[in-house]
């Protein structure tokens, strides 16, 4: 039972990390309708912006952070200004390809800038742990859920009751009226791309702390991309409730695959979000929560 | 017809394309304040991308669009918004999964006096006493008499001077086609100019002061609306008489 209860406390801690990455993925869909893969890439490099002031500069890491958070958001606006833009109109299927080599060209451009080695992140939270009862967690995952819940909750917030977000959802829902009412669809592009960049740093950063960074962050934060289609490409509740599945599915498969079905060999737990994914895909495309004539590429 | 005062919004011989199409030929037309002005035509003959063109979602390629007096052919869809234009597109295009109130809040959206939005809602809701008993349902749960209410709602809650109304009677009973022409009078009434595009003739110049009829792009008739109405040609082409 304590085996159990600790697998799921290790899978919240999961979720927490591939939530931020998949609602920024979300609030790109919604707002702009471009799936974008590039995900990965916004995260290696904000984390490499954190790991290079925190560690190189030797600045405190809760300044590099604040640093790291602007170079993000304005990361995502230049990346919307030059590649997205002049692909306004073009089919969804093009843009996400698009994406795709966008987030190689990044990559590459933050994998120069972090080298081979692993790279420590600077966190105040090394490997330090806590401990409840029988249960102990190391702190940076309780500072990654801690920090999910606050930033996403402030985006919902954001989205529900702000002017900006109002717009926001207005330009998700039907563009050319949106434009008509005054929204600056401009700035809500823009806007959604900073948002995105930033929770997907906030994903690096917490991917790196206590064990440090390197290039196969990228591949974890992939993991968002079950997660999505899980939750549905267009709801940020979804994609909620798609990172506390997938994370905890894969951790109670860690947990126990090893010694229940041993013939499925080592790391299957990597696996198991895509089996999940698949799954999904063949029962109800559109995801838990997702809107059904959502298209698909 | 001739005035000397400045139109609300003036075209002088505007000029569109889409890519090598040629929409809009040499289109000049005037709305002066306080009027009730009409567009007739039938399908794609330009009707759409005339008023796409007065708000800036189109831009000519040779000619002037006007507002006030001031050349707005550069400007951007929200600077004529915050100038005082305002549409009801066609088949109404309300944010359906965004409560009444919400749709009713992005139509104020430009505004800066958020002091008197209040003030403006109640004077809707007296208009339509059915939108205030809806305020909080997302507008998709909403009958298609009850959308077009939200949806003059909307526009009117940027305060606008001139209200486009993009085919009102466009996929609505017979029934509320007379209410939404009851409606565009009664916006009229309480000081807001309109310009009606329209397929159903009959209808829109029963509430016009004056009418332009639009064929391919061109316009080919502009006059009184009770003119138009005596107009042979007109009654044979549009208003579905049978010699």
């Amino acid at each position: 039972m304590t085996q159990f209860v600790q697998a799921l406390l290790n899978g919240v801690s999961l979720a927490a990390v591939y939530a931020l990455v998949a609602v920024g993925f979300v609030i790109i869909f919604k707002s702009t309708q471009v799936l974008n893969f590039a995900q990965p890439a916004l995260l290696l490099l904000g984390a490499l912006w954190v790991t290079h002031f925190a560690t190189a500069v030797k600045l405190s890491f809760w300044v590099s952070l604040l640093i790291a958070v602007v170079l993000s958001a304005v990361t995502g606006v230049i990346v919307e200004r030059t590649a997205l833009r002049p692909m306004v109109g073009k089919p969804i299927f093009s843009v996400a390809i698009m994406t795709i080599g966008l987030n190689t060209v990044l990559t590459v451009f933050a994998l120069g800038g972090l080298g081979i080695d692993i790279r420590p992140i600077g966190d105040p939270w090394g490997i330090k742990t806590v401990s409840i009862g029988p249960f102990t967690m190391a702190q940076h995952r309780v500072a990654a859920i801690v920090t999910a819940i606050v930033l996403v909750g402030a985006v919902m917030l954001f989205f529900k009751y702000s002017r900006m977000g109002l717009a926001m959802r207005a330009a998700a829902f039907d563009q050319e009226v949106a434009l008509t009412q005054g929204v600056s669809v401009a700035s809500v592009f823009a806007l959604s791309w900073a948002l995105s960049a930033v929770l997907a740093m906030f994903a690096g950063v917490f991917i790196g702390a206590g064990v440090g960074i390197d290039r196969t962050a990228a591949v974890t934060s992939l993991k968002a991309l079950p997660v999505v289609i899980v939750g549905g490409l267009d709801s940020i509740g979804g994609a909620l409730v798609g990172a506390l599945i997938i994370g905890i599915v894969e951790s109670l498969t860690s947990t126990y695959q090893p010694s229940l079905l041993p013939a499925l060999g080592t790391g299957f737990a990597h696996v198991v979000p895509y089996l999940v994914m698949f799954v999904l895909l063949l029962v109800r495309p559109w995801g838990l929560f997702g809107t059904e004539e959502v298209e698909r590429v | 017809m001739s005035d000397e005062r400045t139109p609300l919004l003036e075209f002088r011989n505007v000029n569109t394309y889409y890519g090598p199409v040629h929409v809009l030929k040499d289109v000049s037309l005037k709305i002066y304040p306080g009027e009730i002005v009409c567009l007739l035509g039938g399908n794609a003959s330009g009707k759409s991308t005339t008023l796409k063109t007065i708000l800036g979602m189109v831009i000519p390629a040779s000619g002037q669009v006007l507002i006030d007096g001031h050349d707005v052919t550069k400007w951007t869809t929200s600077q004529r918004v915050e100038h005082g234009i305002s549409m009801v597109p066609e088949n109404r295009r309300l944010f359906k999964r965004m409560t009444v109130r919400e749709n009713l809040e992005i139509g104020a959206y430009l505004r800066k006096d958020k002091e008197n939005l209040e003030a403006d809602m109640e004077q809707i809701f007296e208009m339509f006493p059915r939108v205030k008993e809806r305020l909080n349902q997302k507008a998709g749960t909403l009958s298609g008499g009850e959308q077009q209410m939200v949806a003059v709602g909307r526009a009117l809650m940027s305060r606008p001077k001139l209200l486009l109304m993009d085919e009102p009677s466009m996929g609505l009973a017979p029934i509320l086609v007379a209410q939404s022409f009851e409606i565009i009078k009664q916006i009229h009434e309480a000081g807001t100019s309109v310009f009606v595009v329209e397929q159903n003739a009959n209808m829109a110049l029963s509430i016009a002061d004056r009418g332009y009829v639009l064929q391919t792009g061109q316009l080919v008739l502009a006059d009184t609306a009770a003119n138009l109405l005596a107009n042979p040609q007109m009654r044979q082409a549009y208003l579905g008489e049978v010699q």
